[in-house]
Parts: structure tokens; C-alpha cells; sequence
């Protein structure tokens, strides 16, 4: 087999991206600027013994995607931010099975109806916290259409292997630009791990991760959104249960930092750091070739859980410049880890930052003293 | 194998309160099933959240407890990606047909070939007996404590009208008949509905003149009118009387259906 280079969008890509992960299910509801990645899977599904389903809301995607990993299937579906809000019942459902599900969240200008066809980033916090109760996800973020298959099919990965949803929050532009993708036919896959014989469906490993019991593999196992015990049986009158079983789920995932680190850092010397992640990458990185060797920066590709050990390798950093499509929302986790004088250069609306406004933003990192300064662009 | 190994030893004794019908359709269910010859491992139970929605549990079969009305959303997930299983939902009037009522119509219009046994016990029983869409004019609950003044569902009428291939109706009393009726839904393809009315001494009977289970039970006998019957009556001109309602199968038709093709 060999990889085919194409030119697509990003959500054709995260649809191939999919695919290519073994993802077998897709069930979704139409939404701008996510809708091409449900139309490619309607067109391809098919082919490949797979399913496609357009269900009646984005409630129901959500619930037959962890329907359909139960039954044993790589499962994804894809929306913006008003199908986000209404998944966030069965995404803390799914958290709190640690249900392995992959969801493409495209983002779009809020709140509410806000600009369906125009970029944002301003889902951020909801992908970390938009759900009840306490619980930790992965979130990736791509800035190419390249990255829109690569990160696709690492979300299926991680999925599988911390059994847990992973998002994938692109945004308008990066969904909807077109770019040479290399798609590969041959990608890594790293399985979820299945139950084995006599382990108990909710009993960690010693990495703190689950056995899965596949549905119709004889294990004849109990699932509840309740607090549950090691067997999987509701157990909600014990503190004690309880306090162990959130905190072994969160876990499972803040104690896997370091593996879960995804980042591109540049100039770690420098004394004026970019710090971006998904559409605004693109804009510093061509102020990076105008400018070479003038700033650092920092490209996360994982965004949760924030890669906070990585700002150590900033020796010599004065400012951190945070440019973001919402209101300086990474900017705020940011700031919980370092004491450097933060520079936030958040822009809404839709249109990508230039270049020149972040100069403008580097000229305010000059004087800036307070903890997080807003540079009005 | 024996109708026993189908009930989750270890869960029991179960949340019932003393009264409760749910046991009894829970048990019709694990008849039905033992009857057609299922094997537990290709048996999947689905719920929502309320007092019906606890009966998957006690099963010892694979048992996805979801979020509140969505349950048929996440059994849609499992049938088409494993269609040889059989997925049964336990739902109840609250969970089904009000903040699940849209997932209900649209898996009723997919005709999904999944086996819904809805628990009807007129009230939200798990929170304490507030009304339902189901709740009879009139009725006293916690929220309606000068009487229900909205008209129930008929939710055997809406899964007809909404496209499922088999609808059927009985009552906790009439475990015969239910068994047989859920062994039927199990066997038809596509999306099979049942609704079993069912008793709630706890929240419904106690604010309704209605304590005992045994009032329950003679109402159940006493008001169910049989189908057939019915349809006479009706033929002849005369309605059904007030307080009455019809119970038998209601609808068995072989429309296309989804999630009956096995793929490769």
C-alpha cells in the first residue's frame, strides 16, 4: 500500500484521518463548519462495513458513539460549539465510563448561534471543564490540514489507550482551508486494552487504566454513569468509593503528563516566548521566518492536559505572548504555572491574526509588569 | 442454562420498594428471553435513568445504564455496529417520552431493530412522584398537587404513528400475555414497543386513593379492554368508556427496518 497525496479540506482529512485509524462508526448531526467531515463519512462508510448514522441531535450522536464503542467499534463524531454544549450530558457519561470516543469539535464564533462560518477558539475551557462533576480529558489541536489526519488519528490512539473521549478542537479555518495532505494508509494503531479473564471491568492496572470489556465478548459486564465499584456495580453511598474513583480517573491522565506532551518549541532562549496552539500557530510561525531568531515559541499540539513542564525549557523568558481566537482562555491555564508577565492578544470575530498585530503585541511585552496584560489589537 | 443464570445474583436483593411492578416486567423480560433461547453473552440490555432503567442491572448480561431518555440513542449505537445482538431497552414513561421522546419517535421512524419495553407507572417514581407526560388528567403528584391538567401521551399510538413495526400494550398484571408479547417483539425485525403499565404504590397510589397494590391489580383487570374487543365495540359505535384503555397488540407490520443487515 502507499500514502496519496491529496489537496482537501481539513475536515475531509480528519474524516480520511478517521478512517485510516480503523474508526468504523460515525453518527452526527449537521452543523456548520463541521458538516463536510459527517458528508465524507456518509460517502465512505459505507464502503468499508462501516456505519454511518445521522441521528435526530447532537444528544444522540453523542450517546450512540459510547453505544457503539461498547459494542467494540472506533467511534467518532463532529459538531461546533451549539452541538458541543448539547454533548456535554454524554460526554461526562462517557468520562465517567471511561468509554474510549473520539469527538471533532469546529469551532465557530459564540456564544450561542454566534458566526457559524467563521473561526474561533473559544471552546477551550468547555472541552476541559463543559461537563458536571469532576473528571480530566485529552484535547488535541491542529493548525494544517496535514494535522488534521495526523492528529485524528493519535486522538483514536490515545482514546483507546487512556479510555477515555479526546477532542479534537479545530476551528473554522482549519476545517475549511485547503492543503497537500499526505494521507497514510498504514498508521499506528494502538488498541484499546481488552478485559482479560477474572479482571474486574473497573479495576485498574497499574497505570490506572481499565480492561475494556467489548460488549458481546462474553464478559457480561454492568456499565452505570452511577459511582461504581470495582465491578462496575453502582456503590453511591461511600465517600470514600467515590473520592477514589474520581481522582483514579483524573488520574489517569494529569499523572500522564510527560506522555501526553505533544509540543513544537523554537528558540527556547529567547526572552519573548509565542505560546499558541491550532490557527493562530500559522501567524507566529510566519513572524518566526520574517523574523528569525527574534522569539520563541511554544506549539501545542496537545492542549489538555496543558504542558506545563515544557515552560521550564524558557530559561531566559521575560514574557509569555498568548495569541488565541477567544478571550484569553489558554492564557488563564497558562498563567497557573508560570510567574513571567503574560501577554494576551485574543482576537474574535473570524479573521486570522497578522502578523503585524503580533508586533503590537510584542511591543506591549516590552513594558509589560502585571500578571496578564491584554494587548487591544 | 436456567431462567436463574439470567438474573445478576450478586446485585440482588434489588431498589424495589415493596409493591413495586417492575420486578414482575422485569421478569417477564428474563422469561421471554430464556423462552426464545438467547445466549447472555448475545444479549444486551440498555436504560435511561428512574426506577425501570435499574432493571439492567440486575441482569447478568451485558447492561449499559445510560443518561436520563437517551438510552434507545445509545442502544442505536450498539445494535448497528453488533446487529446479531439482541439489545433490549427498559425504559419508563418519564425516561421515554419526555426528555427522551425525540430519540424515541426517530428510532420508531429508523424502525431499529431493538426490543423497547417502557415500565409505565404514571409518575416519575425515582424523584419522588412528580408528573409525567403519562401522569392521567387529574392525577395528584408532587408537581401537580391540584391535579394533572394536561393530557397524557398515548405512547403506544405515537410509536404506531411513528413508524414501529410491532406495538403492543398490557400491564404488570397480565404476565402471560406480556411475556408473550415481549417473546413477539424480541422476534419481530425492526423496532418492536412495549408498554406495560405498571403499579407505583409508593408515589402514584398513595397520593390517589390508591395504597394497596391489590387496587392497582383489580384497576389493571378491571380497565384493560381487550383489542379485540375494542375493535368490536368500536364497529358497533360505541367508545371506549372513560378510564378504560385497550391493551393486546396494537400493531405488528414488516416495514423495512435498520440494523438487521450483518455485515462482512
Amino acid at each position: 500500500m502507499t500514502d496519496k497525496t491529496e489537496f482537501y479540506n481539513g475536515n475531509t482529512a480528519c474524516a480520511e484521518g478517521a478512517i485510516a485509524a480503523g474508526c468504523r462508526f460515525f453518527a452526527g448531526y449537521p452543523i456548520t463548519p463541521s458538516t463536510e467531515i459527517a458528508e465524507r463519512m456518509a460517502l465512505r462508510m459505507p464502503k468499508i462495513n462501516g456505519n454511518f448514522i445521522q441521528m435526530e441531535d447532537e444528544l444522540a450522536s453523542m450517546a450512540a458513539i459510547i453505544g457503539a464503542s461498547w459494542a467494540g467499534a472506533r467511534s467518532m463524531t463532529a459538531t461546533s460549539g451549539p452541538g458541543f454544549s448539547l454533548m456535554m450530558e454524554n460526554i461526562g457519561y462517557a468520562a465517567m465510563t471511561e468509554t474510549p470516543c473520539v469527538v471533532v469539535n469546529v469551532q465557530r464564533g459564540g456564544p450561542s448561534t454566534g458566526q457559524p462560518t467563521m473561526a474561533a477558539q473559544g471552546d477551550m475551557l468547555q472541552a476541559r471543564y463543559g461537563s458536571h462533576g469532576d473528571y480530566s480529558i485529552i484535547a488535541l489541536a491542529p493548525s494544517s490540514v496535514q494535522e488534521m489526519f495526523d492528529l485524528t488519528v493519535k486522538a483514536f490512539n490515545l482514546a483507546d489507550k487512556f479510555r477515555t473521549p479526546v477532542f479534537l478542537m479545530a476551528d473554522e479555518t482549519i476545517g475549511h482551508m485547503r492543503e497537500k495532505v499526505t494521507l497514510h494508509e498504514n498508521v499506528e494503531i494502538i488498541p484499546r486494552r481488552e478485559l482479560t479473564e477474572g479482571e474486574l471491568p473497573c479495576a485498574p492496572d497499574e497505570n490506572g487504566i481499565c480492561g475494556f470489556g467489548t460488549f458481546g465478548n462474553g464478559h457480561n459486564i454492568h456499565i452505570t454513569g452511577l459511582t461504581h465499584n470495582e465491578k462496575g456495580y453502582p456503590a453511591t453511598d461511600s465517600a470514600e468509593l467515590h473520592e477514589r474513583m474520581v481522582r483514579r480517573q483524573v488520574d489517569k491522565i494529569e499523572k500522564h503528563r510527560a506522555e501526553l506532551t505533544d509540543v513544537d518549541i523554537i528558540n527556547p532562549d529567547a526572552e519573548t516566548v509565542f505560546v499558541s496552539y491550532g490557527a493562530p500557530t500559522r501567524t507566529v510561525r510566519q513572524l518566526m521566518a520574517d523574523m528569525p531568531d527574534k522569539f520563541g515559541h511554544m506549539n501545542m499540539r496537545i492542549v489538555w492536559p496543558f504542558p506545563d513542564a515544557e515552560l521550564e525549557k524558557f530559561k531566559n523568558v521575560k514574557t509569555f505572548i498568548v495569541p488565541e481566537m477567544n478571550l484569553g482562555q489558554m492564557a488563564k491555564e497558562l498563567r497557573q504555572y508560570t510567574n513571567v508577565p503574560i501577554v494576551t492578544a485574543a482576537k474574535l470575530g473570524g479573521a486570522l491574526h497578522t502578523t503585524e498585530e503580533l508586533l503590537k503585541a510584542v511591543s506591549a511585552a516590552e513594558t509589560a509588569k502585571k500578571p496578564v496584560t491584554e494587548v487591544r489589537l | 442454562m436456567t431462567l436463574e443464570d439470567w438474573y445478576r445474583q450478586d446485585r440482588l436483593p434489588h431498589i424495589y420498594c415493596a409493591g413495586c411492578g417492575n420486578g414482575t416486567i422485569l421478569n417477564c423480560t428474563l422469561r421471554a428471553v430464556d423462552k426464545l433461547g438467547y445466549k447472555i453473552e448475545e444479549t444486551t440490555f440498555v436504560s435511561g435513568i428512574g426506577c425501570s432503567s435499574r432493571a439492567g442491572g440486575y441482569t447478568s448480561a451485558d447492561s449499559l445504564h445510560t443518561t436520563h431518555g437517551r438510552a434507545i440513542a445509545f442502544a442505536t449505537g450498539v445494535k448497528l455496529v453488533k446487529p446479531k445482538q439482541h439489545v433490549i431497552v427498559f425504559t419508563g414513561d418519564g425516561d421515554c417520552s419526555a426528555i427522551g421522546g425525540n430519540h424515541f419517535i426517530h428510532a420508531c421512524r429508523r424502525n431499529i431493530d431493538i426490543t423497547v419495553i417502557c415500565m409505565n407507572n404514571n409518575i416519575y417514581g425515582m424523584t419522588g412522584g412528580q408528573g409525567s407526560p403519562c401522569t392521567p388528567c387529574g392525577a395528584i403528584t408532587t408537581t401537580t398537587p391540584y391535579g394533572m391538567k394536561e393530557q397524557p401521551f398515548d405512547l403506544c399510538n405515537l410509536a404506531i404513528a411513528a413508524g414501529a413495526n410491532y406495538v403492543a400494550r398490557w400491564t404488570s398484571f397480565h404476565v402471560k400475555e406480556l411475556t408473550e408479547a415481549i417473546v413477539k417483539g424480541l422476534d419481530v425485525p425492526g423496532f418492536s414497543f412495549i408498554e406495560v403499565a405498571t403499579q407505583c404504590p409508593t408515589s402514584f397510589g398513595s397520593k390517589n386513593k390508591m395504597k394497596q397494590v391489590t387496587q392497582f391489580i383489580d384497576m389493571f383487570k378491571n380497565s384493560a379492554v381487550l383489542k379485540v374487543k375494542a375493535d368490536r365495540d368500536a364497529a358497533a359505535g360505541k367508545p371506549l368508556e372513560k378510564g378504560k384503555f385497550v391493551v393486546g397488540e396494537l400493531m405488528l407490520r414488516n416495514n423495512p427496518t435498520l440494523g438487521t443487515e450483518v455485515k462482512q
